[in-house]
């Protein structure tokens, strides 16, 4: 199995299109950071323009780690993208490069050859989100240097203090990933049921749109399914931003991230299993 | 390990064990799309050592049924067994000593020969092949100087040799190979056919070769069965299957209505018929030479005689029927 998986990555680092998301933020978030240097502090300052008729703040608080969350909420929108172009390719792409020819008549279980590159893709997922995570932060105390962190709640603002930092971001990114994941699976399943590589993409940003159009729709006869929906809890990397931590609301979306993920990963085994490969 | 099905036979009240040591068996294979059967009813029975030719017109089921046979598609009756296993149910077993091209050779083009080498082999293996094994295995097929290049670069005639060199990576007792010599040049072709005869008489592997080029099976098949319409029409050896049109000759001759009426008076000349390339007749070949004087005697122009028996024409033949 660690043989599959070995080549699956070594297949998906190959390909040009896995580096698009790398480029993507590699560009991206040097320039949003440029912004930031020449806008000196502005956004922070309008946060925090009712307190700073109340409160005296003191100490630098326009810092890497308020640099990095800034970055973590802007980019969510374009990363499921990234992370599509590549699930999305991972089985649709053999179908139409017709190399299921060559992989599914070897003497290996088509459940193995599924979950390693399943296991791949979920790879490149955390990858991606840790290349944000090191260049967010790293690039933002390198420029921005350190200090507390000023998070907005429900309830108000939090501040975090500098030395625990470091925990709140492991933990965010670490739920980053988790639901990235769903992301992942999702273009995966939809891998399984087309034969070219964009549109696995297209469907799952589309349905990403839809779900994330009901999660924000105030209408009160959908507000019964949105604590199932997938996308009410793709945020929840924000919990970990908080003093104390929300436990049982991060355990609630995890375990539903965690049902999306299975049940994907689920479907896609069932119709891979029962494919013919015709192409 | 030798697989196959035993039968018995008893002789002066000793029991004797024949085992036919049919390396793939299919029974009742079948396909239905929606309303329309691409296959049904397949019987195949591959032996060991056969350079067996699968043979039918284009869209006959050929390509349907070795993907059934090598697990790409679920066939919707019947079962296939490779080496005593049977697919469905033991298929790591069954494909292990199983390779194949179907239809056309296709590799991951974003990644060098050897890198292809190295995935196909550790999918069989269930570990990387060593690289000696991988570079020996190119080398049959003239690709050693090219391995580290991308197969985007390469060929058509290229790509069919890396997939022949695929399918020999993990010593495979069986290759299935469909249409194997589909868009190489005539020099392609040769070499093909040549490595085919090659993997057979040195390596002893029996090779199931699918066609629609008669002349490509009959340079190098032992056995054949003939599929059209997704039905199997015949199965058997190529010589036996051919023997029965043996003695079915083409005469090159003139004048040819004197001709025909000078056969029409020998006895041992039947089932005459005249064709665009001259007059078909059945004659016993001990025959011909007297066939031939009472042709001259008759003052007819003889330019040749020659034997009717092609696997064309037996195809032909067979298909039509059909």
């Amino acid at each position: 199995m660690l043989n599959l998986i070995y080549w699956e990555l070594f297949k998906t680092y190959s390909k040009w299109r896995t580096y698009i998301g790398f480029i993507a933020v590699g560009v991206l978030i040097p320039v949003i950071m440029w912004i930031m240097w020449i806008e000196g502090g502005k956004f922070i300052q309008y946060q925090l323009r009712t307190m700073q008729t109340e409160f005296l703040i003191t100490g630098n608080l326009f810092n890497g780690w308020a640099v990095s969350q800034i970055i973590m909420n802007g980019l969510w929108v374009h990363v499921p993208s990234l992370i599509a172009l590549v699930a999305g390719d991972q089985l649709s792409g053999e179908a139409t490069a017709g190399t299921f020819r060559l992989t599914l008549i070897r003497p290996v279980s088509r459940t193995k050859i599924l979950n390693a590159k399943y296991i791949a893709t979920l790879m490149y997922t955390a990858s991606l989100v840790v290349g944000i995570a090191i260049l967010s932060i790293g690039l933002g105390i390198w420029i921005f240097g350190t200090g507390d962190l000023i998070a907005l709640d429900k309830e108000g603002i939090v501040i975090l203090p500098e030395a625990n930092l470091i925990y709140h971001f492991l933990f965010a990114y670490t739920l980053a990933i988790w639901s990235m994941f769903v992301v992942a699976s999702l273009a995966f399943f939809i891998s399984s049921l087309v034969e070219n590589a964009i549109g696995p993409i297209i469907i799952t940003m589309v349905i990403i749109a839809i779900f994330y159009i009901i999660t924000f729709l105030p209408v009160e006869s959908v507000e019964n399914i949105k604590p199932w929906l997938f996308t009410t809890h793709m945020n929840v990397w924000q919990q970990a931003l908080r003093d104390p931590f929300d436990w049982e609301s991060i355990r609630n979306s995890v375990l539903i991230l965690g049902a999306y993920n299975t049940a994907f990963w689920g479907a896609t085994l069932m119709i891979f299993k029962r494919k013919d490969i015709l192409s | 390990m030798i697989y196959g099905q035993l039968s018995t036979f008893h002789f002066f009240n000793c029991q004797f064990i024949i085992m036919s040591d049919i390396i793939l068996r299919t029974t009742n294979l079948g396909k239905r799309y929606k309303n329309r059967w691409a296959a049904q009813d397949i019987n195949l029975e591959v032996h060991r050592g056969d350079v067996f030719g699968f043979l039918g017109p284009n869209g006959a089921g050929k390509s349907t049924s070795i993907r059934m046979i090598l697990s790409l598609i679920k066939p919707t009756t019947g079962k296939v067994e490779l080496f005593g296993h049977d697919l469905f149910q033991k298929r790591e077993l069954a494909l292990q000593d199983v390779a194949g091209i179907v239809e056309k050779p296709d590799f991951y083009l974003y990644l060098s020969a050897y890198r292809n080498m190295q995935i196909a082999g550790s999918l069989t293996l269930g570990k990387t092949p060593a690289d000696k094994k991988i570079m020996e295995t190119l080398d049959i097929v003239g690709l050693t100087d090219r391995a580290l290049d991308k197969v985007k670069t390469f060929s058509h005639g290229m790509k069919q040799r890396l997939g022949i060199a695929q399918a020999l990576l993990c010593d495979p007792q069986l290759i299935m190979l469909d249409e194997p010599t589909n868009g190489l040049d005539p020099q392609g072709m040769k070499e093909v056919r040549e490595l085919i005869v090659r993997l057979t008489t040195e390596r002893g592997i029996t090779v199931f070769l699918s066609s629609h080029l008669l002349n490509e099976v009959e340079q190098v098949a032992t056995r054949m069965a003939i599929i059209n319409k997704g039905k199997m029409l015949v199965q058997g050896s190529v010589e036996e299957l051919l023997k029965a049109n043996a003695d079915k000759v083409l005469f090159n001759v003139e004048p040819i209505k004197k001709t025909l009426v000078v056969l029409r008076a020998i006895k041992s000349v039947s089932e005459i018929s005249q064709t665009e390339e001259g007059i078909v007749a059945k004659v016993n070949p001990k025959n011909i030479p007297s066939v031939i004087n009472e042709l001259v005697k008759a003052k007819c122009k003889v330019f040749s005689v020659q034997p009717k028996h092609s696997l064309e024409e037996y195809f032909l033949e067979v298909t039509n029927e059909s």
